[in-house]
């Protein structure tokens, strides 16, 4: 298809002939960031904060009854979910108990083709993340069959549980210690806050494309 | 940070193809301040031109030519130094890349290892004190391009200027923008050359300085010849002879 | 000169700087960026070890160039991405068209590629019945305006809110006029988003693919590249064949170079890393995933070692930024699409000295470009390379067009003055003559020029020469 085209690209790249047989000077590694894990929350909750991310620190026996005070409070009516999730199981769990007032819980298990319009017209999204990265504050999630990519991109209002013990001290670091490189997922991404742009006169405007609200449950044991 | 030689009994000296021509005094005030320190200063007759002019339009061929003849005279091993930062940009920081596939580039590069703008010298040379004798007045300082990004002189030169204790000296704003001189620049794209000019030369007025400093015949050349082509009622002047000026006790030619 | 180009530079200049607007917006904005750039790079020393690190990694990916590019395209297929090769922008589009045609797609949604705008997609896509319609906001407002890009990070910096509401009233359905910038937000977010639903075909740029493991890195802030790179059923990202990196663990300082430079942010809202399509079981994401690489001159370009150097650019804009002559004209007088200092050492080494070399007079080597670049691009010396060239130049790897602008005039001035400067007694006798008082230079050539807007310099009554002499220097 493109191969004469490819094999010419090459061919000239291929020819160019180094002169200077000097190696190339080995860059310097960035300096080490080194937080405890209470520094680590604090760094997150702040940078986070700053770009207009609501964030709540809470312990695992809470998060469930906070989540469904954000949920009243905004009057969310209905909420995306990944059901075979571990924070899925628990939703449908104390969906169970009592739904007053709670928004209708909106399993995202088939292919978008078929949801598509309700994706698009749902309230709010939570997910799970895969960690967190205090140098910058920001969560990472990684796309899994479990919580489908457009989760947390979609609904205006995005929840994330994050906990703190996920929390890493640099993009460099969580790059390194989980071996990103032996194995990729189809889509990973850092979300540091909610949408925003500047394009206009450079005056901050936040909920462009992606959500208007970032709302993230640090669950710290 | 470069390392500084100790003081030497004798330097050469450099004056530049535009002092020799509009700032000649600029020139000599340099030299007489050296000499006011007990160095002596040899001022080689066959000096030229550093070749800034021709390197800068892409004429490296002919930059070459003059800038050998340059590395020719200065032969002695000991520092040259250049009321400029910008000539002396050229011969420190350029010539090793103009010369560098050339045989004598290790000698070249030496060559360019003892070149010194002027402020530079007589700060962390000379260690140089200063008795401002003259009247209170308020300048505001420029730096050229070369000065300020290659040779980093800046800092030096208002270090100068602030010994002078009956000088105010008022920082300009958007210090750091080129005035637009740029050598061949100004005359191959003036409407843009033009602009900046002006706009160098409203900053200092705003500044609220009755002269302006420099340690570039070039932008002063440019600077000065706007603010004269306004009416401007603000001198411009290389800081040797302002300093020159001041120690000596003489009121400030406009 | 004027023969060979289609952009006429001067006039584009004389337009620019008589529009008060203008020049307004952009030292607004460029100042705006400069004091970002500052904040978020505060440390010297450490920024001075960072823009080293930028340098070697791009320097290290450049040196294995073909390599690296071989892995990038073994891995992305491994993966599912299906990797396709444009020598020429004619190239590149058809093959956009093609994947489009195959699905029988007419709507397409774009997020932000500078390569798009190297060739000129959307008007290719346009004259062939497809609608391409850019999602990123300053991209979307140049669009309904039918322009181009002013600036690589902003678009529509050269617009101001009441002129962006108008546009919006006008070209958009059932759109009152606004001035509120969150009101103007919201606007795009509703027509964007019912585009984004429907689209056929989503198209991104590509800000680092990772040859290591074949993944494509995207950063934004305002999630309309996830959009595109998500919604719809396929994904083509175009980049240029100088974008490759090594390895993931290059990502980190490369990525807070190009933020922090380009936007003056820590991190951007979004890092977005793609290595496949949708994979079994995967409930979204498109289904194809297409990496269309163009060359457009960068494989020619990387045969010159001193010219690489120009490929290392990462399109951060911060040389814009930080450009007196950029700050004064904006992006739209440079005529072509990259702006500002790398555009005028990308453009005449693409597009050949006679269309665009005109391009490196616009510079008074400042080096404040220099000073900033993230990755150590050495532009001045670039510039003296191609201002070389434009003359004639005795290497053997030369450009297109070299020697365009090669007449006697310019030979002989320089020649004369080599030989006044390195026979001293010519320059001396020069100087006697010139320092004659009442001696006044003729009005004519550059200093007809330079007194329209200064007075000329007078020749001193004694050349320094003479003063060293009078005043006993030793001037051996």
């Amino acid at each position: 298809m493109s191969e004469p085209s490819r094999e010419r690209i090459f061919a000239r790249l291929k020819s160019a002939v180094s002169t200077s047989a000097a190696p190339v000077a080995q860059p310097e590694p960035l300096p080490k960031v080194e937080f405890d894990y209470q520094e680590k929350i604090e760094k997150l909750k702040t940078l986070m904060q700053a770009m207009r991310t609501e964030v709540h620190i809470t312990r695992e026996q809470d998060w469930l009854s906070l989540l469904q005070d954000i949920l009243k409070q905004r009057q969310i009516k209905s909420l995306l979910y990944g059901p075979r999730t571990p924070i899925g199981a628990a939703l449908q769990q104390k969906w169970q108990d009592s739904a007053d007032g709670l928004p209708e819980l909106v399993p995202y298990d088939v292919e978008v083709e078929e949801i598509k319009e309700r994706v698009f017209n749902v309230d709010a999204g939570i997910t799970s993340t895969m960690g967190g990265i205090a140098e910058t504050g920001a969560l990472i999630l990684w796309s899994s069959k479990e919580e489908p990519r457009l989760m947390s991109l979609v609904p205006p209002t995005h929840i994330a549980v994050l906990r703190a013990d996920k929390i890493y001290n640099s993009l460099l670091e969580v790059m390194q210690k989980e071996n990103w490189s032996a194995n990729m997922p189809t889509n990973a991404f850092l979300i540091s806050g909610p949408s925003k742009t500047a394009d206009i006169e450079l005056v901050l405007a936040f909920g462009v494309h992606g959500p208007k609200e970032l709302i993230v449950l640090v669950i710290d044991n | 940070m470069r390392n500084y030689p100790e003081k030497p009994d004798r330097v050469y000296y450099f004056g530049t193809c535009l002092a020799d021509m509009f700032y000649p005094e600029a020139g000599m005030a340099g030299i007489k301040l050296i000499q006011q320190q007990g160095v002596k200063v040899i001022f080689p007759s066959q000096q030229t031109c550093c070749g800034q002019p021709a390197y800068n339009s892409g004429f490296p061929a002919e930059a070459r030519a003059v800038a050998r003849k340059q590395i020719d005279i200065f032969y002695k091993d000991c520092p040259i130094v250049v009321p400029s930062g910008s000539c002396a940009g050229m011969m420190r920081h350029h010539y090793p890349q103009l010369f560098e596939n050339d045989p004598a580039i290790a000698d070249i590069k030496k060559f360019s290892e003892r070149i010194y703008e002027l402020s530079e010298f007589l700060v962390n040379v000379l260690n140089i004190q200063l008795e401002d004798q003259g009247d209170p007045v308020k300048v505001t300082w420029h730096s050229s391009c070369h000065a300020m990004r290659e040779m980093k002189v800046t800092e030096d030169s208002k270090s100068l200027i602030r010994q002078l204790k009956n000088v105010e000296l008022i920082d300009l704003e958007n210090e750091y923008e080129c005035c637009g001189f740029g050598g061949t620049f100004a005359v191959k794209q003036p409407q843009l050359s033009g602009v900046m000019v002006n706009d160098k030369v409203d900053y200092i007025k705003q500044s609220g300085a009755t002269r302006v400093l420099s340690g570039d015949c070039g932008c002063l050349m440019n600077i000065s010849g706007a603010m004269d082509y306004r009416h401007e009622q603000i001198a411009g002047q290389h800081l040797a002879e302002f300093i020159w000026e001041r120690i000596n006790g003489q009121s400030s030619n406009s | 000169m004027a023969n060979h180009q289609t952009v006429d530079f001067e006039k584009n200049i004389s337009r620019a700087l008589n529009d008060a607007q203008l020049r307004k917006n952009f030292k607004f904005a460029m100042g705006n960026f400069v004091v970002r750039r500052r904040t978020i790079f505060p440390d010297a020393i450490e920024t001075e070890k960072l823009r080293a690190t930028g340098n070697a990694i791009k320097k290290r990916a450049l040196s294995k160039l073909p390599q690296l590019l071989e892995q990038l395209e073994k891995k992305c297929t491994q993966n599912g991405i299906r990797v396709h090769w444009a020598e020429t922008t004619d190239e590149a589009n058809q093959l956009v068209l093609k994947i489009m045609q195959d699905h029988n797609a007419t709507r397409m949604v774009k997020g932000k590629s500078m390569v798009s705008e190297e060739m000129h997609l959307n008007k290719f896509l346009q004259a062939h019945g497809v609608e391409a319609l850019e999602s990123d906001l300053g991209e979307f407002i140049v669009q309904l305006n039918n322009e181009t890009p002013s600036h690589i990070i902003v678009p529509a910096i050269h617009k101001n809110k009441d002129q962006i509401a108008r546009i919006f009233n006008e070209k958009l359905p059932d759109t009152p006029y606004t001035e509120d910038v969150q009101e103007l937000n919201a606007i795009a977010r509703k027509t964007l988003r019912q585009k984004f639903y429907e689209a056929d075909v989503g198209l991104s740029g590509v800000n680092f693919a990772v040859a290591e493991t074949g993944t494509l890195f995207l950063v934004e802030n305002e999630g309309n590249g996830r959009m595109c790179t998500t919604v719809p059923p396929v994904h083509i990202a175009l980049m240029g064949l100088e974008k490759v990196v090594e390895k993931l663990e290059d990502i980190p300082p490369m990525m807070r170079l190009l933020i922090g430079s380009a936007t003056g942010q820590l991190i951007t809202t979004y890092m977005n890393m793609i290595t496949s399509p949708r994979k079994a079981g995967e409930k979204d994401g498109p289904r194809e995933v297409h990496l269309i690489i163009l060359d457009n001159g960068r494989s020619k370009i990387y045969t010159d070692e001193q010219r690489r150097q120009t490929l290392q650019c990462i399109r951060c804009g911060t040389c814009l930024n930080h450009c007196p002559v950029y700050t004064r004209i904006g992006g739209h007088a440079y005529g072509f699409i990259y702006p500002g200092p790398i555009g005028k050492i990308l453009n005449p080494q693409v597009e050949g000295l006679e269309a665009a070399g005109v391009l490196a007079t616009a510079s008074s080597l400042c080096n404040a470009c220099q000073e900033v670049c993230p990755v150590k691009i050495p532009i001045p010396e670039l510039l003296r390379r191609i201002r070389n060239e434009s003359y004639g130049n005795d290497s053997p790897n030369t450009m297109q067009g070299q020697g365009y602008k090669r007449n006697w005039l310019a030979v002989i001035t320089w020649k004369a003055w080599s030989i006044v400067n390195t026979h001293s007694w010519v320059n001396a006798a020069g100087l006697k003559i010139l320092t004659t008082p009442g001696l006044k230079p003729p009005r004519i050539g550059p200093v007809k020029i330079w007194t329209r807007y200064r007075t000329a310099p007078e020749f001193a009554r004694q050349s320094l020469h003479e003063l060293v002499k009078q005043n006993g220097v030793d001037n051996e």
